[in-house]
C-alpha cells in the first residue's frame, strides 16, 4: 500500500523523507484504521461531522473546522517548535543540554512512560464507543467525536515517538497499543480507570473532566522531560487536551444548570421529578470519577516517580516556570499516613512523593473547577453545592488503597464505610435512572431535559447548527 | 537491622499458622497461594510491597514443601500461585536485602536456594509436580521461584511479564538459581537469556512463551481453566499413590545451659570457643511408621538444628559432631527404609536433603568418632560429610564403624555423586572396597581404608583433637568458608551445585562491592531519592 504521507497524514517531523518512519507507518496505519473501525464511535462513521483537525503547528493551524467522515480524519503527527537551546529542566541531569536521542541508560523507562501515556488515548476511544447512541444534542454529539478523533491523534503522536525513537521494541509495543481493549478479560488497558464503562453521557462528562485532566498533568509532567522529541509532543498534545476538559467541565456544569432549573420548576425541589439528575447524585458521579482519577498518579511514595525524576524524564508541573530548585534533593515531603490505625504526618524524601506533588497540582486545578460549578449553581438561585471529596477517599491505589476513608479523609470503621458507601458512589439504582435518561436528540438545537444547553456552539456556529450531519 | 542483633530465626510453623501463604488440597493436586501481607514482615523496618518475600515467607514455603511429602502423599500436583490481582512475586524484599548484614543475605539465599531445589526434588523423586502459574507479573526471585517448577504458565493479558532485573535495578545478580535454571534447566539461549537479565520489564506472555521462559500462556478468561487443566492432566499421566499422610508435628528445641537440645540432638554451645558440639543420638526404639521414627524425627531435628546454626550462631566457627548409642540401632532403622513403601522413599528422600543442607553449612565440620560411637548406616554419612574426622585407636577394637549400601548412592551430594566416590576421587576403588567391607571396620581398617582423617591413640587423643579444634577456629573465617566449599565439592557440576556455587562466588563477591552496596551503589541506592554511582572499571 502506497501513501502520500503528507497530504494523507499532516505532520511537521518530515514524515515525506523518513523511510524508516514511513515503513513503520505502512503497516500501523492500516491497523489503526481497522481499530478506530473496530472499536471507535458505533454509528456515524458514514456521517459528515464538524471536526476541528490540527493541519500545522503555525498560529491557528491546529483549528482547522470543516465537514469530515470520521474515517477520513487526518491524523497527524505534530511536536510544537523546538526551543533554542533547550536544557534539561530538573533531576540530576538539570541544566544539560536535552536529547534528541533516547539515551540507552533510560530507554526501557522511557519506553514505559510512553506506552503507559499512550495506552489510555486509545482506551477512552473505546469506552465512549457507544455515546454516539445517546446524545442529548448534535453540538454534545460533535463534541465526543472530536473528542474521540483527537484521542486518536494522541495515539499517533504517542505510536510516532515509539516507532522513531525505540527500534523494533517500539513497533511491537506500538502494536500491542491496537490489540488491548478497554474492560477486556483478557486483554485489558494498562490502567484501572481506563478499563471503567462509559454507559451514560453524566460518565463521559465526568471522565472527560477528571480522567482527562490527569492526562493534562501527565502531559505537563513529561513536557518537563528531558527527551526533547516527547517535551515537544506533550506541549501540543496539552493545547488539545485543554478542549476535553472544557467539554467536560462544561458538560457537568450544564447538568448541574439544568437540575438546579428544574429543582426550581418542581413543587418540592426534586429535580429528579421533573426527569432531571439531582445535585446530590451528580455529587456521586463527580466522587467516583475523582477518585479514580487521583489513582492515576500512582502512589504517594513510589520508588519510579523518583528514579523518572532524577534521570529527568519526568519534572514537575511547571517545573521551569514554578520552581527555581530543580534536583529535588535533601528535601522532605509531609504526607498523613496511617500507623497503627490512626493518622500522623510522616515525611518522605521529595523525591519518592513526586507522584503526590503532581496530584496536589491537579487537585488544585480541580478546586477551581468545583467553584466554578457552584458559582452555577448560585446563578441559577440553588443552595446545593458540589464538593470534592478527600484525596484518601475510595483510593485504589497508594498509601490509602482499600482503607475506609470516608469523602472528608477522615478514617472510620469498615462497618462505617460500608453503610455509607452507596450515599457517597453511584448506586445500581442511581447507575440505572441516569441511565434511563439517555435517549438521543438528534434534531439540530434540540437538547435532552437533562442538560442545559451550552452558552455558544462552536467556531462562532450558533447553539442549533447541524454539527453532524447523517449521510 | 543492627549487625547480628535481630531475633533467633525459628523455622517451626504451621500451614494453620501461615501469614502469607494459603495452602489448599483438593484430591491429588495441591496450590500453594502466596498472599503476602505487606505488614507483616518478619522484623520491622521495611513493608513486603507486591508480594515480594523475607525470610518469614520462605519458610511458610519451605514448611509446605516439606509437608505435602509426609502430609499430603497423594498430592501429584503442586500449584503455585499469586492470591493478588495482577502480581505473583516481585522476588526477595529489597528493603530487607539492603538493611540486611551480609551473612543474613547469604544465609537467607542459602536457605532459599534449599528450598527452591526442594521443590525440584519433590517433583524429580516424590512426583509431586510443581507447577507456577503466574497470575501476573514474575519478577526477581519470583521468576526464580517460577523456575524452580517443572513448568511454568503466564497469564497472557497484555501487562503481566517474567522478569529477572536484578541486574539492571539493583546492580547484583538473582541469587538464588536464576542464571543457572535458564540456561541448564529451561535451557534458554545465552544471547536470549543477556536480553532477558538487562531488560527491566522481562518478557510478556508472547516472548516468554517463544523463548522458553515460560512453558505456556492462557488468556484472563482462560486462566483458572487452563491451569486446573494443566494440574489434571500431570495428575493424569502421574503414577497415583493410594496412601493417607500423617501429620509432621512441631520440631522445637528446650533451651538447655549450654545451648538446646531434641530428643535426639543436642547442640552445645561454647561462645568463648567459638565451637558448638553437635551430638545424635542413636534410635532407643524400634522402627516404625510415622512421625516419631527415628529415621524422620531424628533427622528433622538435626535439619532444625543445623538450620538454628547458621542463623543464630554465626560467632560458631566449628561444629563437632558426634553420634552416640547404639549403631545397630542406627541400623536396623535403615534396613526399615528398604521396604519400598512410599514413607520408606520419602524419609530416605528427605535423610538426603538434610544431609545436603550439612554439605552447604559455612562452619568447619569436625567428626569425632569414640569408643560408643553411632556411625553407621546413613548417620556415617556424617562423616563422610565432615571437613575432617579424627577417630580415636583404642586398644581393643571396641571404637568401630560401619559403612553399608546406604552409602551407596541413596544419599547424592548436589553433584549427583555419593559422599564415598567424592571422597576417593584419584582411588575410586576404595571407596567401591569400603562399600564392600560387609562388617566393622575398627580405627586402623579405617586409617587403611583411608576412612578417616586421623586415628589418634588415646595418649594422643585429646591433645590431637582439641588442637585441631583450636588451630581451625583461629583461622580467617572467610577463607575458611570459602577452602571448606572448595574442597566439598569436588566433581562434577550440576544445576543443583552450581546454584550454590554461582551464589557462593559471584553474587556474594557482588553483594560486597561498593557498586551494590556502596554509599552510592545500586542496591543501596533502590527506592531512594537519588541514583546509584557505579566505579565502572571491570574486575
Amino acid at each position: 500500500m502506497s501513501i502520500n504521507y503528507d497530504e494523507r497524514i499532516p505532520n511537521n517531523v518530515n514524515l515525506s523523507s523518513d523511510k524508516r518512519l514511513q515503513r513503520a507507518l505502512e503497516t500501523w496505519q492500516p491497523a489503526f484504521l481497522d481499530w478506530w473501525k473496530d472499536v471507535g464511535p458505533v454509528g456515524f462513521q458514514a456521517d459528515d461531522i464538524y471536526l476541528r483537525t490540527a493541519v500545522s503547528t503555525a498560529p491557528g493551524g491546529w483549528a482547522q473546522f470543516g465537514y469530515t467522515k470520521m474515517p477520513d480524519y487526518r491524523w497527524g503527527i505534530f511536536l510544537s517548535a523546538p526551543e533554542e537551546d533547550r536544557r534539561i529542566p530538573s533531576g540530576d541531569h538539570a541544566g544539560e543540554p536535552v536529547w534528541q536521542e533516547v539515551p540507552g541508560e533510560y530507554r526501557n523507562s522511557l519506553r514505559r512512560i510512553i506506552v503507559t501515556q499512550a495506552d489510555t488515548e486509545p482506551a477512552s476511544v473505546e469506552q465512549q464507543r457507544w455515546l454516539g447512541q445517546t446524545a442529548p444534542s448534535l453540538y454534545d454529539m460533535r463534541n465526543l467525536f472530536q473528542v474521540n478523533v483527537e484521542e486518536g491523534r494522541h495515539l499517533w503522536a504517542m505510536v510516532y515517538l515509539l516507532q522513531a525513537y525505540f527500534g523494533k521494541d517500539g513497533r511491537d509495543e506500538a502494536d500491542d497499543l491496537l490489540a488491548r481493549r478497554s474492560g477486556d478479560a483478557d486483554k485489558p488497558r494498562i490502567l484501572d480507570a481506563f478499563n471503567q464503562p462509559c454507559p451514560d453521557w453524566l460518565t463521559f462528562f465526568c471522565f472527560t473532566c477528571f480522567t482527562d485532566r490527569d492526562g493534562k498533568y501527565q502531559l505537563g509532567a513529561l513536557a518537563q522531560s528531558g527527551f526533547d522529541p516527547l517535551s515537544r509532543t506533550c506541549n501540543f498534545m496539552l493545547i488539545e487536551e485543554a478542549h476535553h476538559l472544557s467539554v467536560g467541565e462544561g458538560g457537568v456544569e450544564r447538568v448541574l444548570r439544568r437540575a438546579a432549573q428544574l429543582a426550581k420548576q418542581d413543587p418540592n425541589g426534586d429535580a429528579r421529578n421533573q426527569g432531571g439528575i439531582p445535585v446530590a447524585m451528580i455529587q456521586k458521579w463527580i466522587n467516583y470519577w475523582f477518585c479514580y482519577s487521583i489513582d492515576l498518579f500512582g502512589s504517594e511514595i513510589s520508588t519510579n516517580a523518583a528514579d523518572f525524576f532524577a534521570a529527568g524524564l519526568k519534572g514537575r508541573w511547571n517545573e521551569a516556570k514554578d520552581y527555581t530548585e530543580h534536583t529535588a534533593l535533601n528535601q522532605s515531603y509531609t504526607l498523613p499516613m496511617v500507623k497503627n490505625g490512626a493518622l500522623t504526618e510522616g515525611d518522605v524524601p521529595l523525591r519518592n512523593a513526586m507522584n503526590d506533588v503532581l496530584r496536589q497540582s491537579y487537585i488544585k486545578d480541580t478546586e477551581r473547577v468545583v467553584k466554578r460549578w457552584n458559582q452555577a449553581l448560585e446563578e441559577e438561585g440553588s443552595d446545593e453545592r458540589i464538593t470534592l471529596p478527600n484525596s484518601r477517599f475510595f483510593r485504589r491505589q497508594g498509601i490509602y488503597a482499600n482503607l475506609p476513608f470516608n469523602p472528608q479523609g477522615e478514617l472510620i470503621t469498615q462497618a462505617e464505610f460500608d453503610a455509607k458507601i452507596s450515599g457517597w458512589l453511584p448506586s445500581d439504582a442511581d447507575r440505572a435512572y441516569v441511565t434511563s435518561l439517555m435517549t438521543p436528540c438528534t434534531a439540530p438545537g434540540e437538547m435532552a431535559n437533562w442538560i442545559a444547553a451550552p452558552r455558544k456552539g462552536i467556531h462562532g456556529n450558533p447553539v442549533e447548527f447541524e454539527y453532524v450531519r447523517h449521510v | 537491622m543492627a549487625d547480628v542483633s535481630f531475633p533467633p530465626v525459628s523455622f517451626d510453623t504451621h500451614p494453620s499458622r501461615y501469614v502469607h501463604w494459603v495452602l489448599s488440597v483438593e484430591g491429588a493436586v495441591a496450590t500453594m497461594t502466596m498472599r503476602v501481607q505487606e505488614d507483616r514482615p518478619m522484623w520491622p523496618g521495611y513493608e513486603l510491597k507486591l508480594n515480594s518475600y523475607d525470610l518469614s515467607v520462605d519458610i511458610e514455603l519451605a514448611d509446605a514443601v516439606q509437608r505435602l511429602r509426609f502430609e499430603h502423599p497423594e498430592v501429584r500436583a503442586v500449584v503455585v500461585t499469586g492470591g493478588y490481582d495482577k502480581i505473583f512475586c516481585a522476588g526477595a524484599n529489597i528493603r530487607m536485602l539492603a538493611s540486611s548484614t551480609h551473612a543474613f543475605k547469604v544465609n537467607f539465599c542459602k536457605f532459599t536456594n534449599e528450598t527452591r531445589c526442594g521443590i525440584e526434588d519433590a517433583t524429580t523423586n516424590s512426583g509431586q509436580t510443581w507447577i507456577a502459574a503466574l497470575n501476573g507479573t514474575a519478577s526477581g526471585g519470583g521468576y526464580e521461584l517460577a523456575e524452580a517448577c517443572q513448568e511454568i504458565y503466564l497469564i497472557d493479558d497484555g501487562n503481566s511479564a517474567v522478569s529477572l532485573p536484578e541486574v539492571p535495578l539493583l546492580g547484583v545478580l538473582p541469587g538464588t538459581g536464576g542464571l543457572t535454571r535458564l540456561t541448564d534447566k529451561r535451557k534458554v539461549r545465552r544471547d536470549m537469556a543477556d536480553l532477558f537479565c538487562t531488560k527491566a520489564e522481562g518478557f510478556k506472555a508472547r516472548d516468554a512463551v517463544k523463548y522458553r521462559f515460560v512453558d505456556g500462556s492462557f488468556t484472563r478468561s482462560k486462566w483458572a481453566e487452563g491451569v486446573k487443566a494443566r494440574a489434571a492432566a500431570i495428575v493424569a499421566a502421574a503414577t497415583p499413590r493410594e496412601a493417607t499422610g500423617f501429620a509432621l508435628p512441631p520440631v522445637l528445641p528446650e533451651t538447655t545451659a549450654d545451648g538446646f537440645a531434641y530428643r535426639s540432638v543436642k547442640v552445645q554451645i561454647d561462645p568463648v570457643a567459638r565451637t558448638a558440639a553437635l551430638t545424635i543420638l542413636a534410635p532407643t526404639e524400634a522402627p516404625s511408621v510415622g512421625a516419631d521414627t527415628w529415621s524422620l524425627r531424628a533427622w528433622r531435628e538435626l535439619d532444625d538444628a543445623l538450620l538454628r546454626l547458621r542463623f543464630n550462631y554465626l560467632d560458631i566457627g566449628l561444629v563437632t559432631v558426634r553420634a552416640v548409642g547404639e549403631a545397630e540401632a542406627v541400623l536396623a532403622h535403615d534396613v526399615a527404609l528398604d521396604d519400598g513403601s512410599w514413607f520408606a522413599t520419602e524419609v530416605r528422600f528427605f535423610q538426603a536433603r538434610v544431609l545436603r543442607r550439612l554439605d552447604n553449612m559455612a562452619k568447619s565440620l569436625f567428626s569425632i568418632l569414640e569408643p560408643g560411637n553411632a556411625f553407621a548406616g546413613s548417620l556415617f554419612e556424617v562423616v563422610l560429610a565432615s571437613d575432617r574426622s579424627y577417630m580415636l585407636a583404642d586398644d581393643d577394637g571396641a571404637n568401630r564403624v560401619r559403612v553399608t549400601a546406604a552409602s551407596g548412592g541413596r544419599f547424592p551430594m548436589a553433584s549427583g555423586l555419593s559422599r564415598l566416590q567424592a571422597r576417593y576421587p584419584g582411588t575410586p576403588e576404595l571407596g567401591v572396597r569400603v562399600l564392600c567391607e560387609d562388617n566393622w571396620i575398627d580405627a586402623a581398617r579405617a586409617e587403611k581404608l583411608e576412612l578417616v582423617t586421623a586415628t589418634p591413640d588415646a595418649i594422643d587423643w585429646d591433645d590431637e583433637v582439641r588442637i585441631a579444634v583450636e588451630e581451625r577456629i583461629s583461622l580467617s573465617p572467610d577463607a575458611l568458608t570459602g577452602m571448606e566449599q572448595n574442597l566439598r565439592f569436588g566433581g562434577p557440576e550440576t544445576c543443583d551445585n552450581k546454584i550454590f556455587g554461582r551464589l557462593t562466588a559471584w553474587q556474594n563477591w557482588i553483594f560486597q562491592r561498593p557498586n551494590a552496596v556502596g554509599e552510592r551503589g545500586a542496591l543501596k541506592m533502590f527506592g531512594a531519592p537519588e541514583r546509584a554511582v557505579f566505579d565502572y572499571r571491570r574486575t
